[in-house]
């Protein structure tokens, strides 16, 4: 792989070609932009709270980044999990119907939702392990049936509470932080500790690389990725319950809706490969961050919500073209010529 | 009696199943062995059919195409913009909407081949770009009322007490020069070709460039001419129209019988795909049963299939790997 070449000089690494350096730089940018807009709404206390633009991109950018770092993990083992969606309006559900039917205490209610979100995705992880499935089409089963079965748990409505300390999930505040940044910061620093210290991440980056070869070194390619897509439903599971508590509803038809793509998006602009074999979840949580950023900032500029699609489409396009070795040779035949 | 080819293992026991769970609907309820329900069948699936078998093509050559259904919204806005706001003769509208969305595959084709991003990336991004676009240009649905567009839709090929609408002609037609185009048509072969093997086909000779943008341009191709049907059928350009039909598309393509892997399949299994999503809608609502169950069926019905497939293409996939 051309990727070795980072790996090979690491003492001569310098600040740009850091694998982070572009992402950083993209969100800086878009926050600048947004802090030389509006100054005085970027960022402000109020009864020991922050507010502004920075803690709303965290907050409402929380679920996204949840989701990418599950989603990293199973595109490093050259997988996609499309159905993230899906498992979170399922997980929402629960957590609503045992909130409102169901005199189980809020623990109790968490625990059970997020087993239902992991147990999704082992469904998955087993459909792409051991029957062989391509992951697209594997996720892409629950992504289908998921919402129908969320559908049928809540017999079609949106089911309503109040319950304070469920809502604390979403919007409540620690220490002056919104509470989902705590929420992401356990989640990722949880993985990433996980990857790093653990021969989990070796893991995981060795299936995504030469599943055969891993294979043949003694692994259980099939475990790993069974236990990766089940990490991705149990991360979906943490991003309903953050969804469901923020509007303290479960509302199936828009919870979750064309997530997937939000979430797999920051991964490709955090810079996982496809390919898989390498994971960046720092990077993924940058990502979910910077398309947040663009969401906030676009409809702070009074510009309607639609512009928004339009803007990310472009962003991801430029951003794969960065990537691209084909795209990057051609630059690089085109740019001697100008200079000649 | 010839024998059985492997390779039509999936595309019989496709027809096998819409077989039997056409005649289980029939003999459990009355009225649904009868001509209108069996053309309602081509009616109401028409816009699916026409994707469907331009994602056949995309999926043969072994790529994918998530954006039909926002470039579907965008037809019908663009659509009825132009007949009704701008007042634009229908015809000119129709060719102007169709230009627009072979441009868009191409354009999709091109950044997949040239650029070497991803199928699913470029296409994920085309169907963020393409609702985003409708989004912006209108916000709700339009209605279109024009006299030229009302007399085409009162229009059918009376069948019995009922009819054959242009909507679902045009459907048998595109499936027509669909199976035609897949089979004799050297593109066709040069589809297959590279989604079966791309480094064989190319040291062979096939032009992949090519083969691979034709196959997103005549996706893009058949989700415009399924928006100006959608505008036939519902009388309306509408933004959020077409939400989740991408997968519907899959699943039919992959439910006839076409492997998601590339390389093997027939248009013609399509066809069955979109029928068998038919029965199961019609039954559904014969049932009185929540739509809902219409994608838990169709979820399982997938995973049914794919599972079928996984048996029989196991010695070549093992090969593969």
């Amino acid at each position: 792989m051309a990727t070795t070449s980072q790996a090979d000089h690491p003492a001569r690494l310098r600040p740009w070609e850091h694998k982070n350096f572009w992402p950083v730089v993209a969100l800086a940018a878009i926050l600048g932009i947004n802090l030389a807009l509006f100054p005085q709404k970027f960022l402000f206390l109020r009864e020991g709270r922050l507010y502004g633009t920075l803690s709303e991109v965290l907050q409402q950018g929380s679920t996204v980044m949840v989701l990418a770092v599950g989603m990293t993990l199973v595109i490093a083992t050259a997988g996609i999990d499309l159905s993230v969606g899906s498992v979170m309006a399922i997980c929402g559900a629960v957590a609503a119907l045992l909130l409102t039917r169901t005199a189980l205490p809020l623990g109790g209610v968490v625990v059970v939702a997020l087993a239902v979100g992991a147990c999704a995705g082992l469904w998955n992880g087993v459909l792409v392990a051991f029957l062989g499935l391509q992951p697209i089409v594997a996720t892409l089963i629950l992504l289908v049936a998921g919402r129908g079965v969320a559908q049928l748990l809540t017999s079609g409505q949106i089911i309503t509470f109040k319950h304070p300390a469920f809502k604390f999930i979403g919007t409540g505040h620690l220490l002056g932080l919104p509470f989902p940044v705590y929420l992401v910061v356990i989640v990722a620093g949880a993985t990433i500790l996980a990857t790093r210290l653990t021969v989990a991440g070796l893991y995981v980056e060795a299936v995504g690389n030469n599943e055969r070869a891993s294979r043949l070194a003694g692994l259980r390619p099939g475990l790993v990725k069974s236990l990766v897509y089940g990490f991705s439903g149990l991360c979906a599971a943490v991003s309903g319950l953050i969804e469901t508590s923020y509007i303290s509803a479960a509302d199936i038809n828009k919870c979750g809706e064309y997530i997937e793509l939000d979430a797999i998006l920051a991964v490709v602009i955090g810079g996982t490969p496809f390919t898989g074999g390498r994971a960046n979840i720092v990077g993924s949580v940058i990502g979910a961050a910077i398309m947040q950023a663009l969401s906030t900032t676009i409809q702070m500029l009074d510009v309607p919500a639609a512009y928004t699609l339009v803007v990310k489409a472009l962003a991801v396009v430029a951003v794969c073209s960065l990537g691209s070795e084909k795209f990057r040779r051609a630059m690089r035949r085109l740019v001697p010529a100008r200079a000649s | 009696m010839p024998r059985i080819s492997q390779k039509h293992i999936p595309l019989l026991s496709t027809i096998g199943v819409f077989l039997l769970l056409y005649a289980i609907a029939s003999l459990r309820y009355d009225r649904f062995f009868t001509v209108r329900v069996f053309l309602n069948f081509f009616r109401d699936n028409s816009f699916l059919g026409i994707i469907a078998v331009g994602m056949t093509f995309v999926i043969l050559s072994g790529g994918i195409d998530l954006s039909v259904g926002s470039v579907l919204a965008l037809t019908t806005v663009v659509a009825a913009l132009l007949i009704e706001r701008l007042g634009v003769h229908p015809a000119l509208a129709v060719v102007a909407v169709l230009v627009m969305g072979t441009a868009i595959g191409f354009a999709m084709g091109c950044v997949i081949h040239h650029v070497g991003i991803a199928p699913f990336i470029v296409t994920l991004a085309g169907l963020f770009f393409a609702r985003g676009l409708a989004l912006v240009l209108c916000d709700g649905s339009i209605t279109i009322d024009n006299p030229i567009y009302r007399a085409v839709t009162a229009w059918k090929i009376p069948i019995g007490r009922t009819g054959l609408p242009l909507t679902a002609l045009t459907f048998l037609a595109v499936l027509v020069v669909g199976i035609y185009v897949s089979v004799y048509t050297s593109f066709g072969r040069n589809v297959y070709a590279i989604g079966g093997n791309e480094e064989a086909a190319m040291l062979m000779g096939v032009p992949i460039g090519k083969t691979k943008i034709g196959g997103y341009t005549l996706s893009g191709f058949c989700s415009a001419l399924a928006g100006v049907i959608y505008t036939l059928y519902g009388s309306s350009g509408d933004p959020r129209a077409g939400v989740g039909l991408e997968l519907d598309a899959i699943a039919s393509v992959v439910v006839g019988g076409t492997l998601l892997s590339g390389g093997v399949g027939y248009v013609f299994g399509t066809l069955i795909g979109v029928l068998i999503f038919g029965v199961i809608q019609t039954a559904i609502t014969f049932e009185n049963l929540n739509s809902w169950w219409t994608r838990v069926a169709i979820g399982l019905l997938l995973l049914l299939f794919i599972l079928l497939q996984r048996l029989f293409a196991r010695p070549r996939l093992r090969a593969n790997a």
